[in-house]
């Protein structure tokens, strides 16, 4: 926790993400370039023909999406029992970018599932609980919105963010009994063969960098701003 | 009387009372339910089959109405503060809060149901799985609606981000409790989604008045 604290004061994160900004944008570049690369050049699958590609991007964005929630969820629980202003500033900074990366894997989802099921939309367990989690970041950036008063807008938003990942596996674990009521299972399971499988973990190297560098970012352009904010009020 | 009774009972009242957020999440209700088939068509056999998931959800829309007002009217008038510094707990507050807007919204419509069930032609057994359901179900509304009212209660207009932050934390009791119906209209047992339910509305209400106490704190304290 000590260790936590000293790199949570935004004078040292602005100096660590400063000096860690540029790797993780470069490992972003390398693996999106050689993941893209190994993606588009697989060989077509048995069943799903150059189809397989979708794979490539359309898994590792959902692996952001939950993870986004992970870490708005983290950072939740450091704001409100140690109060921290940075977790407030890093959770509400997330979450734009767990709702992209959500609308990405619908996205991405449908217009695999065209060729696949023959419809951009089925009510598949997956594309449905990926539904209520972007409907989830909505309402959570909502209510960030919503409260004028920044601290109890955090405080507020945690609360909910934490509401919601108890509720997200309940949520999850009744969409897949709804499926299984509805219809048969749509997804054919079986082992990944290696050549699918490392084009698809750079990818998801490279999108949880992308993610890391845009979060950093995104954190950083709001210390900054209201560093300056609070420069032209001492000007004044 | 004990604290938290009084507490009930004068929520219960105003909700029967003042503007009669009780008798209007009722007719919003039964308004849904008869704009349906005006939209789907008449056809009976259709109506049987999708009374359950129209039902369920018109309650929970139904429930969501008089939501806003559940801290909202206390804060403004201040009696809030006055609530806030009587010996009751700001948990047990939210629990009385979560009671009284069952009382006055979830346990009426449960009582229409039936009424409901016949005009959507649902036999007698789906229809009575479909009562039972909502019995058990609409506490988990309140409850999860408590925590959605709390987190608001300093809005303006917290009737609109309300249902955007509560829905989809309620689409298990929809699932289940729809399901447990659909279930029944097949003529297999419903009691596995029953129980799926109880469970979901069980947590929702042991957990939620925390959740809603939090909320409210945050927003009188500071």
């Amino acid at each position: 926790m000590q260790f936590l604290f000293r790199y949570a004061n935004p004078h040292e994160f602005m100096r660590l993400s400063g000096a860690v900004l540029p790797f993780t944008v470069i490992g972003t570049a390398v693996c999106l370039a050689v993941g893209l690369y190994l993606g588009f050049s697989v060989p077509p699958d048995y069943q799903q023909g150059t189809t397989v590609t979708f794979l490539f991007i359309h898994v590792p964005a959902d692996v952001v999406a939950e993870l986004a929630y992970g870490a708005i969820a983290v950072c939740s629980l450091l704001s409100l029992v140690w109060r921290h202003p940075l977790a407030d500033i890093a959770a509400r900074a997330a979450a734009p970018l767990g709702a992209v990366f959500t609308a990405l894997g619908l996205i991405t989802g449908s217009l695999w599932g065209k060729p696949m099921w023959g419809t951009y939309w089925v009510w598949d367990a997956r594309l449905t609980s990926f539904l209520l989690l972007l409907f989830l970041y909505f309402g959570y950036m909502a209510l960030w919105n919503a409260v004028e008063d920044e601290t109890r807008a955090g405080r507020a938003a945690a609360i909910l963010a934490l509401v919601g990942v108890v509720n997200i596996p309940i949520i999850k674990f009744s969409v897949d009994w709804w499926n299984t009521l509805h219809q048969g299972e749509s997804i054919i399971s079986g082992k990944i063969a290696p050549i699918y499988l490392w084009p698809l973990l750079i990818m998801m190297l490279g999108y949880v960098l992308l993610f890391a560098s845009l979060w950093m970012v995104r954190i950083r352009t709001v210390i900054l701003e209201r560093r300056a904010r609070s420069l032209m009020q001492q000007g004044r | 009387m004990s604290p938290f009774a009084t507490l009930l009972l004068r929520d219960v009242k105003l909700a029967a009372r003042s503007g009669g957020s009780a008798a209007l999440a009722l007719s919003f209700f039964a308004l849904v339910a008869t704009l349906v088939p005006l939209g789907v068509g008449a056809d009976l056999h259709l109506l049987a089959r999708v009374a359950g998931g129209i039902l369920w959800v018109a309650a929970v829309l139904a429930a969501l109405l008089s939501l806003d007002r559940l801290f909202q009217g206390d804060f403004e008038d201040g009696s809030l503060d006055v609530i806030a510094l009587s010996p009751l707990s700001l948990e047990s507050v939210a629990l009385a809060k979560i009671a009284a807007h069952w009382l006055s919204t979830g346990l009426p419509l449960t009582l229409l149901s039936p009424l409901l069930a016949v005009l959507f032609n649902l036999p007698l057994s789906p229809g009575l799985i479909l009562f039972v359901s909502l019995l058990i179900g609409t506490p988990a509304v309140s409850a999860v609606g408590a925590i959605g009212a709390s987190l608001t209660l300093s809005l303006k207009r917290g009737g609109l981000i309300l249902p955007l932050i509560i829905l989809p934390l309620l689409s298990p009791a929809v699932i289940f409790g729809a399901g447990a119906v659909a279930l029944a209209l097949d003529g297999l047992s419903s009691a596995h989604a029953l129980g799926l339910l109880a469970a979901f509305a069980f947590a929702a209400v042991l957990l939620s008045p925390f959740a809603a106490a939090a909320g409210v704190r945050l927003n009188l304290g500071g």
